[in-house]
């Protein structure tokens, strides 16, 4: 075992904790135990997504399509919704599971199969998600009232004080950090990522498992279609855009390597936390929420300085040093 | 970049010829398909629409691709080098908003142009500087930057806009230089010829194949790597500072939103020229005949009205249907060869 003051997670908790007691000294009404409770719901689809992202990252691959994916199967929802209002919400939701692990499938597909470059696949399938949207919706908004109240209502039920959307949150944080830590798929993510041609001698198929994650983050983007549309009531084409690069910067905020194989679920939690706390806390503090794009900038690239930094000490140089010129 | 089947790994027979010969096979296969697919899209543009035939609204169509590019030629070289910048179009927008608070303070027409070049050079340096000094991978720190950049420029003009150019200054987006040739496309002309010759005619390109193909390699035969791949960094910024400045000079204004999104589409134009993303192989000719097949099929679809976002499908199609064919292609090669290629290896 690593002492505690060496270990990533705990210094990470460390400075969301610093920059929470910080943003208390100038507005200490966000440290009340009730809003602190918002900014973790409010930051809940970001770390869903996180984790989806963790897992594709750790296989060496990228998945910039997350955030059309979240789109796309929010919009099938809602206009499903809003066509037939009497179809009941599990079916909904798994409608919405299915469409995102579709196009999780797709991508998976594209990169397991036919062997192209994960950034280029999730590049071009960012826009045909985007541009299927419009194709579906033509254009149109699906507002609140277009929605069945059960539909806009469920995220929002408070169980023990939290909103079941904060819950969703919890359950899958703990469904995955199990997944990782005890399943062979979870393990087989960090043999893929940390050395490909060693994990293929070990019995396991590099592409197979990077399907695998691709899979998972679609899985987890559909339930956040879902999650996003029905928090916000509304629906159209450029909802979450962007926000693949927020969920990107959590997870390397989370100290999970682009290098692949490095990794784990409390890192990008709370590098998702980070994020959710810097955003929620920039206009109690009467900071202009023009700022919250630079920042994020900046603590990527902060982040994966320091990443790098730490990673370098260990092992073999020669070969690491090879490694990252290349 | 991050594809490492076992297969790229041992480097499979079939993908090495190809990476050793750079000049003539790939010119004859890869570039001449594509041109038949620029003349092919060219006729149906010109059946479908009767005014596509027209020399004006051809050279309207000039404009809205060579401002992306003459980024991509620099992005060209960049990703045969290994590396990609995924913050050209927030260093755009970067540099706009500093020539939109140049133009304010009433900075004329030649001090624009100086600030926008500028301001993309400071931008590109940055980038190689973190990258090659800290050892940081490109994709994730230009993803840092992408947000940086254009951060930057929304805490400087927020929701506001700058559109206080000098009259002067719209020649450089709006301007002709002989009949309908624009300073846009003379301009990416001479940049595109000047690419073509620092890439395949001197040492300095052949450097940048030997980084992108094998970094320690190229390092022990006495390649600065570092430095090659600092440079092109440094080239991709000013490369964008220039489309930066024909940009702004077009639309004659400044908001942080300018410029959204293209640098998927300057991705995309290098990729469908024919360079590999995995870094090691690429002409200019195909990039060149790449951004005339995005210009023309942009504009086609314009013509007959189609929306912009259904054009970023066929964009996202067009980017992986044309890495998919050559690889697919060969995976039905390699399974038509059969067996008795497989007892080779």
């Amino acid at each position: 075992m690593q002492p505690l003051i060496r270990n990533r997670e705990f210094l990470l908790a460390l400075v969301v904790i610093a920059l929470i007691a910080l943003i208390g000294l100038r507005a200490p009404e966000f440290v009340t135990p009730g809003n602190l409770a918002q900014v973790f719901t409010d930051t809940s689809i970001l770390m869903m997504l996180a984790l989806g992202q963790m897992a594709v990252i750790m296989t060496r691959c990228i998945d910039l399509s997350v955030a059309a994916n979240l789109a796309l199967s929010g919009m099938v929802v809602a206009m499903v919704n809003a066509a037939n209002p009497a179809i009941p919400m599990p079916v909904l939701l798994l409608l919405t599971l299915v469409v995102g692990g579709a196009l999780g499938v797709v991508n998976g597909l594209l990169v397991w199969r036919v062997g192209i470059p994960s950034i280029v696949v999730t590049l071009g399938t960012l826009s045909i998600y985007r541009g299927t949207i419009f194709l579906l919706s033509g254009g149109a908004w699906i507002n609140a009232h277009q929605m069945s109240p059960a539909f806009i209502g469920l995220p929002r039920v408070e169980f023990l004080g939290l909103p079941l959307l904060a819950w969703t949150a919890i359950v899958i944080v703990l469904l995955v950090a199990a997944a990782i830590a005890w399943t062979r798929l979870g393990r087989a993510f960090y043999a893929v990522g940390g050395n490909p041609t060693a994990a293929v001698y070990a019995g396991l198929d590099v592409g197979r498992t990077q399907f695998a994650a691709y899979v998972m983050s679609g899985l987890l983007a559909g339930l956040c279609g879902y999650l996003w549309v029905s928090r916000y009531a509304v629906a159209y084409v450029d909802i979450a855009g962007g926000f693949e690069l927020d969920v990107i910067a959590a997870c390397v905020i989370g100290g999970v390597s682009i290098a692949g194989g490095i990794g784990t679920v409390g890192g990008a939690v709370l590098g998702a936390l980070f994020l959710g706390i810097t955003k929620n806390a920039l206009p109690v503090i009467g900071v202009s929420p023009f700022w919250q794009m630079a920042i994020s900038g900046g603590v990527i690239i902060a982040a994966v300085i320091i990443n790098a930094r730490s990673g370098r000490r260990r092992g073999r140089l020669i070969l690491r040093e090879a490694q990252a010129q290349s | 970049m991050t594809d490492h089947t076992l297969d790229t790994l041992a480097g499979s027979p079939g993908t090495l010829p190809d990476r050793l010969d750079l000049g003539w096979r790939r010119w004859m296969r890869w570039e001449v398909l594509l041109l038949a697919v620029a003349i092919g899209i060219f006729l149906i543009n010109s059946f479908a629409s009767p005014y596509f035939l027209d020399p004006w609204n051809l050279s309207d169509a000039t404009f809205n691709f060579t401002e992306k590019a003459i980024i991509a030629l620099a992005m060209a070289l960049l990703i045969i080098a290994g590396d990609i910048d995924l913050s050209v179009a927030s260093i755009i927008a970067l540099a706009s908003v500093t020539m939109g608070a140049a133009a304010e303070a009433g900075v004329g027409t030649p001090g624009l142009v100086a600030v926008g070049l500028l301001t993309g050079l400071a931008a590109g340096a940055f980038n190689g500087f973190l990258i090659t000094r800290f050892q940081l991978p490109s994709i994730v720190v230009t993803i840092g930057t992408m947000s940086l950049f254009r951060g930057i420029c929304y805490i400087a003009l927020g929701d506001g806009v700058y559109r206080n150019y000098p009259s002067s200054f719209a020649w450089f987006g709006q301007g002709y230089v002989w009949w309908v040739f624009s300073f846009e496309l003379a301009l990416f002309a001479v940049l595109a010829f000047l690419f073509g010759l620092l890439l395949h005619k001197t040492v300095f390109g052949r450097q940048i194949f030997a980084v992108g193909n094998n970094p320690v390699a190229a390092l022990f035969s006495g390649v600065r790597v570092q430095k090659v791949r600092f440079s092109l960094f440094l080239l991709t910024g000013l490369a964008s500072g220039i489309a930066s400045i024909l940009l702004t000079a077009r639309v004659g204004s400044t908001r942080p939103s300018i410029a959204l999104g293209w640098e998927l589409e300057v991705v995309t134009m290098v990729v469908l020229g024919g360079v590999s993303i995995m870094g090691g192989s690429g002409t200019i000719v195909g990039v060149v005949i790449a951004a005339f097949v995005m210009g023309l099929v942009t504009f086609g679809f314009g013509l007959l009205n189609v929306p912009g976002i259904v054009m970023s499908i066929f964009v996202g199609l067009l980017l992986i249907g044309v890495i998919a064919l050559p690889i697919g292609i060969r995976k039905l090669a390699r399974r038509w060869q059969g067996v008795s290629g497989r007892a080779k290896r």
